[in-house]
C-alpha cells in the first residue's frame, strides 16, 4: 500500500483500466499501467491485441470504451502537443520539404513566433538527428530511415512531455533500424525524455526501455506482465549481448511470447491483479 | 516497351503526315468536279465564282485557306461595325465568358466540394442531386437561363458555370474525402485546429486531384462555349463560326476551327502546368 502511494507521487502517465470493446467483442480490458517522468516504457505483444490502440488512447486519437487516461493528474481530452507521436509509417506531409515539415510542427507548437525562428528551430532539430544537410529535401527524395528520422525530428521539436512511437521502426531494414534504435536511445537519454513505444522487436525493447510490459493476445487481453530491465546504460547493440543478465531476460520475453501470451489470454492465473501485474526481473 | 523515341523522329512523322494531308486536300480540290461531289448550282454560285463554272468544289483548298489565315491575323482585333470584328476579338470574347463561368464555377465548387469531402453526411445528401444535374447537357439551361437572367451574354456565362461545376465539384470532394488518415492524425496530435488543418495539410494533399477536375473543366467549358454562342449569337468565336457559315464562307470556318483547337489547347496547357506546380510525389 506505501509502495503504491509513492508511485503514484511520481506518475506522469497514469493508465487506468481501460478497455476496447466490441458488441460480442471485448480486444482487451482492464489495462493499467503507469510510465514515470523519464522512464522508457515499452508494450510488447502479438498482433491484434490492441497495442495500436492504445497508443492511439494515449495520444487522445481515440477513446477508451471503458476505464481512463491520467497525464499530470487529468484526465486526457483529444490530443495535445504535450504528447508527441512518432507513427509507424513517418506520415510525412510529401510536399513539403523535410524543413517545412519538422517547421509545420514547431509553428503549431509556437503560434507566436516569427517565420525565420520557427524554421530555425526546425533546422535545429533536424540538425539532432543528424538530417541538417538534407533539410531542403522532399521526402520521396529520403530514404526510409531519413524519413523517420524526419518524424523523430518533428515529434522532438515540439518538446512534448510524452514521446509516443508506434513500431515506428519496423518498416525499415535490419541496418537502419540498429542505427535509428541508437539513435532514439541517445536522444531519449539526452534529454531525459519520457517514452511510451509499442514494439514487437525483443532486442529493441531491451536496448531502449526501462520496463517492458508484456501483453497477452486477444482477444481479451491484458498485460501479463511487467518485467524490469535491469541492465545499466548507456547500452549499444553492438555489446548488448555480451552484457550480463541479458539472456535470461531475452529468454524470459521469447517465452512469454512464444507460450505464455498465448495460455494466458483471457485466462488469469489465480492471485492475479490487473491494477499491479506481477513485476519480474529477469536480469537480476 | 521499346527505347524511347527521340523528338525529332517523331516531329518529322507529324509534319510529313501534315504534309501528306494538305497536299491531298490540295490535289483532291484542284482536280475539279469529277472526283469532287457535284454541288448544287445554286450554292456553288454562292460561293464562288469558280465553283459555279463548275471547275471546282465548295471545298476550299489549304492554299486558299492559308492566304486567308493571313489575311485574318494580319489585323485579327479589328472593328467594323457588329458584324465585322476581327477574330481575335471573337477569341477574346470567348474567353472572357469562359474565364467568368470558370472562376465562379470554381468559388462555388471548390469550398462546396471542401465541405461535402469532409463531411459524410453532406456528401450522402446532396449527392442524388449532383447525380441527376451532372449528365444533363449545359445547353439544356439555355431557355431557363435566357428566361431567368434575360441577358444573352450572362446567360452564356451562366451555361459554362454550370458546365464547369460538377467535374471541380465532384474531384474536389473526392481529393478532400481521400486525404490519407495518417496526415489528418499529425494534424490533430500537434492541435493544428480546423483552418490550419484545412489549408495546410487538406488542401495542398488534394490539390492534385482538384486540378484534374479543373482541367476536365475548363476543356468541357470551352466545348461548350462555341455551341452557347451559336445560339445566343452577338459575339464571340461560336457566333463567329455560325456567321460565317451563313457567309458561306467555309474558308473562315476551318480557320475557326484550327484557332478553337489551338486555343483549347492552351488552356489545358496552362492548367497543366499549374498542376506541375501543385503536384507530389511519394
Amino acid at each position: 500500500m506505501d509502495a503504491s502511494l509513492v508511485q503514484a507521487s511520481s506518475k506522469l502517465v497514469s493508465v487506468e483500466g481501460i478497455a476496447r470493446k466490441f458488441p460480442g467483442l471485448t480486444v482487451f480490458e482492464d489495462v493499467w499501467f503507469h510510465v514515470a517522468p523519464g522512464e522508457f516504457v515499452c508494450l510488447v505483444g502479438h498482433s491484434g491485441c490492441g497495442k495500436t490502440t492504445i497508443l492511439n488512447i494515449l495520444a487522445g486519437l481515440d477513446t477508451p470504451s471503458e476505464g481512463a487516461v491520467l497525464v499530470g493528474g487529468r484526465e486526457i481530452e483529444g490530443p495535445s502537443l504535450d504528447r508527441a507521436v512518432i507513427f509507424q509509417g513517418h506520415a510525412l506531409m510529401p510536399w513539403l520539404t523535410a524543413a517545412e515539415n519538422v517547421a509545420f510542427a514547431v509553428s503549431c507548437r509556437h503560434r507566436d513566433w516569427p517565420k525565420h525562428r520557427v524554421q530555425d528551430a526546425a533546422r535545429a532539430a533536424l540538425k539532432r538527428v543528424g538530417l541538417d544537410a538534407a533539410a531542403d529535401r522532399k521526402p520521396a527524395q529520403l530514404s526510409g530511415g531519413m524519413k523517420q528520422r524526419v518524424g523523430i525530428a518533428r515529434a522532438l521539436a515540439i518538446e512534448p512531455k510524452l514521446m509516443l512511437m508506434d513500431e515506428p521502426f519496423s518498416a525499415l531494414d535490419a541496418l537502419t533500424r540498429g542505427s535509428l534504435q541508437e539513435e532514439v536511445s541517445r536522444l531519449v537519454t539526452e534529454a531525459g525524455q519520457t517514452a511510451f513505444m509499442i514494439t514487437h522487436d525483443v532486442d529493441e525493447a531491451i536496448l531502449l526501455a526501462d520496463r517492458i510490459l508484456l501483453m497477452t493476445n486477444g482477444p481479451r487481453a491484458r498485460i501479463a506482465e511487467v518485467v524490469v530491465n535491469t541492465l545499466p546504460r548507456p547500452r549499444e547493440r553492438a555489446n548488448l549481448h555480451h552484457m550480463t543478465g541479458y539472456h535470461p531476460l531475452r529468454d524470459h520475453i521469447m517465452d512469454f511470447l512464444i507460450t505464455r501470451s498465448r495460455t494466458l489470454a483471457g485466462n488469469p492465473p489465480p492471485g492475479y491483479d490487473p491494477r499491479n501485474p506481477p513485476t519480474v526481473r529477469p536480469a537480476g | 516497351m521499346s527505347a524511347p523515341v527521340p523528338f525529332w523522329r517523331a516531329a518529322l512523322l507529324s509534319l510529313a503526315l501534315l504534309a501528306a494531308l494538305l497536299l491531298g486536300w490540295e490535289m483532291a480540290v484542284k482536280s475539279g468536279a469529277s472526283s469532287g461531289p457535284t454541288v448544287d448550282p445554286e450554292l456553288a454560285a454562292l460561293l464562288s465564282p469558280e465553283a459555279a463554272r463548275g471547275g471546282q468544289t465548295a471545298m476550299p483548298a489549304p492554299s486558299q485557306i492559308g492566304a486567308r489565315l493571313v489575311e485574318l491575323l494580319a489585323d485579327p482585333f479589328h472593328q467594323r461595325g457588329t458584324n465585322d470584328q476581327g477574330i481575335g476579338i471573337q477569341i477574346a470574347y470567348s474567353l472572357w465568358r469562359v474565364a467568368a463561368g470558370f472562376g465562379l464555377a470554381m468559388l462555388i465548387a471548390i469550398p462546396l466540394g471542401f465541405v461535402i469531402g469532409m463531411s459524410p453526411l453532406l456528401n450522402a445528401a446532396l449527392n442524388p442531386f449532383i447525380q441527376v444535374l451532372r449528365p444533363v447537357s449545359p445547353l439544356a439551361w439555355m431557355p431557363l437561363a435566357l428566361y431567368t437572367i434575360k441577358d444573352s451574354s450572362i446567360s452564356s456565362i451562366f451555361v459554362i458555370f454550370i458546365c464547369s461545376v460538377w467535374p471541380m465539384l465532384l474531384n474536389t470532394a473526392f481529393g478532400v474525402a481521400s486525404v490519407r488518415k495518417e496526415w489528418l492524425n499529425v494534424a490533430r496530435t500537434l492541435q493544428a485546429g480546423t483552418w490550419r488543418t484545412a489549408f495546410r495539410v487538406i488542401l495542398p494533399a488534394a490539390a492534385p486531384t482538384i486540378l484534374t477536375g479543373m482541367r476536365i473543366s475548363i476543356g468541357i467549358a470551352w466545348l461548350v462555349i462555341v455551341a452557347a454562342e451559336m445560339l445566343v449569337g452577338g459575339t464571340g468565336i461560336g457566333y463567329w463560326v455560325w456567321n460565317q457559315w451563313n457567309n458561306l464562307s467555309i474558308a473562315d470556318i476551318v480557320i475557326a476551327i484550327l484557332m478553337i483547337g489551338l486555343v483549347g489547347l492552351a488552356l489545358d496547357r496552362l492548367l497543366g502546368l499549374v498542376a506541375r506546380a501543385v503536384a507530389w510525389a511519394e
